[in-house]
């Protein structure tokens, strides 16, 4: 059974890369700049925000770009990942209509493409970071972890929501406004000391913080991550993908009947 | 060999259930649940179906609209599970059930050439292979670079054709696209089609056109309603239906 499973996803491995290029070509497409988009994007945000909030409600943080931009490297790609991936079955209807695609590869697209805009502006970030003359630290070759443990969480979410999706598309409507809200539940903008306890309490509960505390901890602080920050995110990516993975797998053989 | 199975279609039955009214939001169905107003419509699309297929064999699909036969051929290709019974197919597989799904009309035909293989599962270098050859079957040689959304319909069904019978498949599956393009690219397709069968290529063919069914096919499943009406010879029953 798993060796039929393995197999069928090499024959359609090539269609991951071609569904990812797609994605990007099209985005890209009669664009002067092209894909220096992908890094000059989160740049002009930082400077808006950092404008924006350093004059109007002047936080008192070190370096406010450089943790501003941080803050969007994850929380943008959690936002962008898991809302692209909802919409991929939905999406893709008339193909999955026709063809016999395993249904997980157009998820699993969407999150690829959305890595490769974290990672842009994982680079604007270093960029920013050596302009305005940044300590670098060593333990900045750490931040594959809390990016793949991220990239788990948001693929086991993706799959979640876009099994949901299929038979409730409410929830497309439904999703941006939750995010929009739980951004404000990140320590995107604002630093932690600055919440009173409480708050404080309900922002630690959000997944997206501590992979967020995980990323500036090497980025930023030169420090590495706590232990049990690590393995609070790792439980917590293995959860979202199991129950993911479980769901979809259940669901996947009525979704031809619901596009 | 030639007595070797290739399909194994097994009491196959697909139950489609209509809702009388179509429920897409929660809110909708929060209140039809809670007023168990939730009504389904059973429908059986097919009926305890079985046929197998073997190796070199021509097999017609004949029937009325909505006697089930695309269900049929989308049950064997994959695109859908049966409520009931099983099918198995072995050997690869090439489905030509709707041509140009897989077409992004923002790409050029170049790209989607290569989107297009992928999505039937090829690998890139499978597609480099074969891509001269998809070009000049398609003869689309000055428009590879232009975008698809700009071709006509004729253009996007010979590319797809030609894209979809790259090789030597073991089973094909042909569902009503005999009837793209002018009639000289028709006949191109049918002479591509009957080179695969003499190549050992098994068939699966949908058509309306009973005259192209008794043309390539040995043998026939007559559908009625879901339920299968007979499973033989392509000359008799071919005659039978279209005197019926």
């Amino acid at each position: 059974m798993l060796k039929r499973y393995i197999e069928n996803f090499k024959k359609f491995r090539p269609l991951l890369t071609e569904l990812v290029e797609r994605d990007i070509k099209i985005k890209y497409r009669k664009s002067v700049l092209g894909v220096l988009w992908t890094l000059l994007n989160p740049l002009l945000m930082m400077v808006i925000l950092a404008i924006v909030f350093s004059n109007l409600f002047k936080f008192d943080i070190e370096n406010y770009p450089v943790y501003i931009l941080s803050g969007q490297v994850i929380y943008n790609f959690f936002n962008e990942s898991t809302t692209s991936a909802m919409s991929s079955i939905i999406n893709n209807a008339s193909l999955l209509k026709k063809v016999y695609i395993p249904k997980y590869m157009f998820v699993i697209s969407r999150i690829l493409s959305s890595i490769i805009n974290m990672l842009a502006s994982h680079c604007a970030l270093l960029i920013v970071m050596i302009v305005m003359g940044c300590e670098m630290h060593w333990t900045m070759i750490l931040f594959p972890i809390p990016a793949a443990l991220l990239i788990v969480f948001c693929l086991g979410i993706g799959l979640i929501l876009a099994t949901l999706t299929v038979k409730f598309r409410d929830i497309m409507h439904l999703y941006g406004v939750f995010t929009t809200g739980l951004m404000y539940l990140t320590p995107v903008i604002y630093a932690m000391s600055l919440l009173p306890g409480w708050l404080s309490k309900i922002v630690m509960i959000n997944p997206v913080t501590n992979y967020l505390m995980m990323y500036r901890d090497v980025m930023l602080n030169g420090c590495c991550f706590t232990l049990s920050g690590f393995f609070l995110g790792l439980a917590e990516s293995a959860a979202a993908l199991i129950i993911g993975l479980v769901l979809f797998a259940k669901k996947q053989d009525t979704f031809i009947l619901n596009i | 060999m030639s007595d070797q199975l290739m399909v194994k279609v097994d009491n196959v039955s697909m139950q489609f259930s209509l809702p009388s009214e179509k429920v897409n939001s929660l809110k909708e169905y929060m209140i039809k649940a809670i007023k168990r107003q939730m009504h389904y419509e059973e429908f059986w699309a097919l009926n305890n179906v079985s046929f197998e297929v073997r190796a070199g064999e021509a097999v017609g699909l004949i029937g009325l609209n909505g006697s089930g036969k695309s269900t049929m051929l989308k049950i064997v290709a994959g695109v859908m599970k049966p409520t009931k019974g099983s099918v198995q197919v072995f050997g690869s597989m090439a489905p030509l059930i709707e041509l140009g799904a897989g077409f992004d009309f923002d790409l050029t035909a170049r790209e989607n050439v290569f989107l297009n293989g992928a999505i039937l599962g090829h690998s890139r270098a499978d597609m480099e292979q074969y891509y001269d050859d998809i070009v000049s079957f398609s003869e689309l040689d000055r428009f590879m670079d232009s975008e698809v959304k700009n071709f006509s319909s004729g253009m996007i069904s010979r590319l797809a054709f030609a894209i979809a019978t790259i090789g030597q498949p073991q089973i094909l599956i042909v569902d009503e696209v005999l009837s793209v393009g002018d009639f000289r690219f028709q006949q191109k397709c049918e002479e591509r089609i009957r080179k695969m069968l003499d190549g050992g290529t098994t068939l699966l063919f949908v058509s309306h056109s009973i005259e192209q069914v008794k043309m390539l096919c040995d043998k026939v499943v007559w559908l009625e309603h879901g339920n299968m009406r007979a499973f033989g010879d392509a000359a008799v029953y071919c005659d039978e239906y279209a005197n019926q």
